[in-house]
């Protein structure tokens, strides 16, 4: 059913936790349709330099959040919020087609959790 | 690695007997059982000795024995046989919030057809009381079909008292057995109904033969016309070695009865005591009326289909009712209709025990699966879910 990849990330996932200190954090999805994913970014200098993720759901949504959370290190900001669900997707090897949708939750967590750094970055500026 | 089919209710292996007995029909024996030389013959004997067997499985004559190719046809043959032989008494119809889609497709597509379906609602044990039955009785029920036995929650209904309802009434009495026949005792005097339906494969006999039982004088439409097999009743060259199939199956499942439940009862007990010392897992269903072989439960602030996946990888095989898992990516309607949060029936998962399970197995689930709850809990947002208000309260609905 799923990709050799999918599986490695499914049973290995990279960055799983919460940042204390996290400069951004995103939560996507909602626990009745099946998948939840909170992600956490630390950032430096317009920078990612940590994302970690925590998330409730199949086996697809467990590997994109791993994968995405791998994507996204050493990205800067900008070019973190280019990250598409295609991209993801893509970078796993795919994912069956009933599962792009509810499942592919991690560019959307991203997009909230930059967002929330921008938003807390805004904030602290005079 | 080790390797534990848990998944009886998804299917059986043949038990070799059974493929032994059908062999030669799909070989030597390969005749048409309407024709008259004594190839032909044979088969139609052969169909004949099968049915005596089914029959005596559940406590029935032989005549009123319908082969088909499932529990599905059957019970599509139940609802809109006896739906269309009896409009002009009434066009309403009862049937449960428990049945498999093969009982609740058919009701839906009978009500574009014209047709009234009530669907009863179940208690949180997914038992179908009397009373709920009663009240949705009208003067134009002309059929109430309620399940035997329910294969995701394992529960059993209250049947006799559910057709003595229905009989008091007048009103024709169907009952979905595929997965308690030739598992529990079934017997349709006992049990008091009109039709029930059965599924070879649920007692180890061949995938692709099914069986309903009419109590005699009933009338029904077919759902397949054509030639004279069946009593005319449902056409189509039979597929020999499956009926053999059923019904060497069906003589086991009687000769071993005893012996079989006690078996996976003993499996089951284990191990519904040993995931319930997990902290926030629950049982559903019923915690004494159900299958010998059956424990489910839902798994707090995990997902079903990563349970069953890492389990997998463990050579453990389940079955789960959450929504990643089913190809509608809905949650299953029966733990919602029993009143379970979607988000707690997300974690559903199934183990389901059959005669060839071993006591090393219920072990070896009791070892494996405390850990993969861990580990999903370590992923999930919701861990420490009492902590997070908002998922808190999402979860718990």
């Amino acid at each position: 059913m799923y990709s050799e990849l999918v599986m490695e990330h499914f049973t290995n996932p990279r960055n799983v936790g919460e940042i204390a200190d996290a400069d951004g954090v995103g939560t996507e999805g909602n626990p009745v349709c099946g998948d939840v994913m909170k992600l956490s970014i630390k950032v430096e200098d317009g920078r990612i330099v940590d994302a970690k993720f925590k998330t409730f759901g199949c086996g697809a949504a467990i590997a994109v959040s791993s994968m995405v959370t791998e994507m996204v290190k050493g990205k800067t900001v900008d070019e973190a919020l280019e990250i598409s669900k295609e991209a993801v997707a893509e970078a796993l090897g795919g994912l069956p087609p009933q599962k792009m949708h509810c499942s592919n939750l991690g560019a959307d967590a991203l997009r909230k959790a930059i967002e929330d750094y921008k938003q807390k970055k805004a904030g602290q500026t005079p | 690695m080790r390797k534990a089919y848990l998944d009886h209710v998804a299917t059986n292996p043949l038990n070799p007997e059974v493929f032994e007995a059908m062999l030669p029909y799909f070989k030597e024996e390969f005749g048409n059982p309407l024709s008259i030389y004594d190839l032909g013959t044979r088969a139609k004997t052969a169909i004949e000795d099968a049915r005596q067997k089914v029959a005596s499985l559940i406590n029935a004559r032989p005549n009123g024995i319908i082969f088909t190719s499932s529990g599905a046809e059957a019970n599509n043959f139940a609802l809109r046989g006896i739906a269309l032989a009896n409009q002009e008494k009434g066009k309403h119809l009862i049937v449960s919030k428990m049945e498999h889609h093969s009982i609740l497709n058919p009701a839906r597509s009978l009500e574009r057809m014209g047709f009234a379906v009530t669907y009863l609602p179940p208690d949180k044990y997914g038992i179908i009381e009397p009373d709920v039955l009663r009240k949705a009785i009208t003067k134009e029920t002309i059929l109430i079909s309620v399940m035997h036995a329910n294969g995701e929650v394992g529960t059993i209904e209250p049947i006799k008292e559910l057709s003595a309802i229905a009989r008091e009434r007048g009103i024709l009495f169907h009952t979905d057995a595929v997965v308690s026949a030739g598992n529990i005792p079934v017997d349709v005097k006992q049990l008091g109904v009109d039709l029930l339906t059965l599924s070879a494969h649920q007692f180890y006999g061949p995938k692709g033969a099914g069986a309903l039982y009419i109590r005699e004088g009933i009338r029904i439409m077919p759902l397949i016309y054509g030639g004279i097999q069946e009593g005319g009743r449902r056409a189509g060259t039979e597929n020999v070695p499956a009926i053999v199939g059923m019904g060497r199956a069906a003589e086991i499942a009687k000769r071993d009865m005893d012996k079989r439940y006690a078996h996976v009862k003993l499996l089951r007990d284990k191990l519904i005591s040993g995931i319930m010392q997990t902290e926030n897992v629950y049982l559903t269903g019923h915690p004494e009326k159900r299958l010998p072989g059956h424990a489910s439960f839902c798994i707090e602030f995990i997902e079903g289909e990563s349970m069953l996946l890492m389990l997998a990888m463990q050579g453990i095989d389940v079955a789960s009712g959450s929504a990643c898992t089913s190809k509608a990516l809905k949650a299953s309607p029966v733990l919602l209709a029993m009143g379970i949060p979607a988000s707690l029936a997300q974690g559903s998962i199934v183990f389901t025990f059959g005669e060839g399970n071993t006591d090393e197995d219920a072990d070896y689930v009791l070892q494996v699966f405390p850990q993969v709850v861990k580990r999903l809990r370590e992923i999930s947002p919701y861990s420490q879910g009492l902590g997070d208000k908002e998922a808190g309260k999402c979860i718990r609905n």
